[in-house]
């Protein structure tokens, strides 16, 4: 190996060891209530910056709760009530002073099923810089909007069609805009609600390799179903059950030798 | 522990847990008829220990395509991760062992006619029990997932060294003395390692169970006693 290169490498190797231990978001005591319903019970997770978090657990145990807690979605259900402490770099994000646009545009997400906007694919990506000012002239927009496109890995794909609906793209493809249109905002934090369980297995693979990719600029949490998929992509996994944060840790432990019975049970498949 | 949701996965678990059980008495048996063999110049017993490898084999090809079949089917985790992939290695190892009692009713055939010393003939039985004890209890250590008797062989292989180092330098006494010993001793030197090799499965078979169990295998640096790869004899 060149000499240069693999200083490189060290160096980015003790980069990432140094962001593994640097905080992004931390949920501490985090109650979740739908109206009389408790749907999280004192919830402590730290978020760790530049690395993949997955959030696994059966139907129901409070994953995508906590996920949609994270940039505040769940203010958008009048019974959802959220206690406890969630901050982002070490602030509040429930404080009141908090502008939950931006805390959104922070905090990024992408959903379960692609969700394009009725627009053409340049719109969907434009979208939100237009709605955040973030672009001073045309040229500053359409320069977003590519970076965005390549950076999700789609750009090669559509660079000859941007004019054309976003809906008329492969599901894949969908929901690789969704996530140029996250990233299009430069989102610190990406949530990611079952991203590839629309997809079929090369789309997936796709949007697993781009997750990879992602993580050096972004910091990213993902709710799954697929424990393979949990293991392939996250660098720490937490496991959910009926409310509870059970155990988190490394992903590497997690899947082959975790600590609790109920996650042993279910990654191997013995309930949920 | 509690079954899975797909039963059939747990028969498939099951499955191959039998056949290394299987294996184990197979192999059991081969090294026992191998010791009989080459002690009682029994080259009839000789040329069974021979043909049994066959079965062996075969058994172990079947552990094998049964635990790729899963591994591709169940994407396993965790323990059922660690079950199947022990049961890989202790086919392996098992398969070895039966190898070399297969090599040991060779020499016994090979050595048929010769006068045997009636001490180097205890010897080797010393040995041999001492490893066919290891091996017995590892095996019954598998079977009921028992990790203490699984470090209990996996600390006790150095009396095995031990005694092999002991007999090399016996044989080679033998060889000096008069070298018309030299190749019936050399069959019997091979014969002591290939008995002190099964030693070393067994307690690789010892760690797999440790492994199996608790996710890790033993750091700590094993006793030690056989010295005849590092010594010379003037």
């Amino acid at each position: 190996m060149d000499a240069s290169v693999q200083t490189a490498s060290t160096t980015n190797q003790s980069a990432a060891l140094a962001n593994a231990s640097k905080v992004k978001m931390r949920g501490k005591n985090v109650n979740v209530f739908y109206g009389e319903k408790q749907a999280l019970f004192d919830v402590d997770l730290d978020v760790r910056k530049h690395q993949v978090t997955s959030l696994i657990g059966p139907s129901g145990c409070g994953k995508s709760t906590f996920l949609r807690c994270l940039n505040r979605m769940n203010d958008t259900i009048d019974v959802c009530r959220v206690q406890g402490d969630i901050t982002l770099d070490g602030k509040d994000i429930y404080d009141p002073s908090v502008d939950v646009v931006e805390l959104r545009a922070r905090v990024g997400m992408v959903f379960q099923k692609p969700n394009p906007f009725p627009k053409s694919i340049f719109d969907n990506v434009a979208y939100g810089p237009r709605i955040h000012g973030l672009a001073n002239s045309k040229t500053e927009l359409e320069a977003m909007v590519v970076t965005s496109l390549q950076k999700a890995g789609l750009f090669e794909e559509v660079k000859d069609r941007l004019d054309g609906p976003g809906t008329g793209l492969s599901g894949g493809q969908q929901q690789r805009l969704c996530i140029a249109r996250a990233i299009a905002v430069s989102p610190e934090v990406i949530l990611m609600d079952e991203p590839c369980s629309a997809l079929d297995p090369i789309a997936t693979a796709k949007v697993e390799e781009l997750i990879d990719e992602l993580r050096s600029n972004y910091t990213i949490v993902i709710v799954t179903h697929s424990m393979q998929q949990a293991a392939r992509v996250s660098q720490r996994t937490a496991f959910f059950h009926m409310g509870n944060l059970v155990e988190e840790g490394e992903t590497d432990d997690i899947f082959t030798n975790p600590n609790d019975k109920r996650t042993q049970d279910y990654i191997t498949g013995r309930f949920g | 522990m509690t079954d899975h949701t797909i039963s059939v996965y747990d028969a498939e678990l099951r499955t191959l847990a039998k056949h290394i059980a299987e294996m184990g008495g197979i192999s059991e048996g081969m090294i026992g008829d191998a010791l009989r063999a080459l002690v009682r110049a029994d080259s009839f017993l000789a040329k069974r220990v021979i043909a049994d490898d066959r079965d062996l084999d075969n058994l172990q090809r079947r552990v094998e395509e049964d635990a790729v079949r899963t591994i591709a089917k169940r994407q396993p985790m965790a323990s059922d991760l660690r079950e199947i992939i022990a049961s890989l290695r202790i086919a392996g190892n098992l398969e070895r062992c039966g190898d070399l009692a297969k090599n040991i009713a060779r020499r016994a055939i090979a050595l048929q006619g010769h006068a045997l010393p009636p001490k180097l003939v205890h010897g080797i039985e010393h040995i041999s029990e001492l490893t066919q004890a290891q091996l017995s209890r590892v095996l019954d250590a598998y079977v009921t997932k028992d990790v203490e008797t699984a470090d209990f062989v996996w600390r006790n292989d150095d009396e095995i060294d031990a005694m092999y180092t002991s007999l090399f330098r016996e044989l080679l006494t033998y060889m000096m003395e008069d070298p018309r010993n030299i190749s019936s001793c050399t069959h019997l030197l091979f014969c002591a390692k290939n008995v002190e090799r099964i030693g070393d499965h067994a307690t690789n078979i010892a760690e797999t169970i440790i492994y199996q169990a608790t996710g890790s295998v033993p750091s700590n640096e094993r006793p030690k006693q056989d010295n005849s790869s590092t010594n010379l004899v003037h």
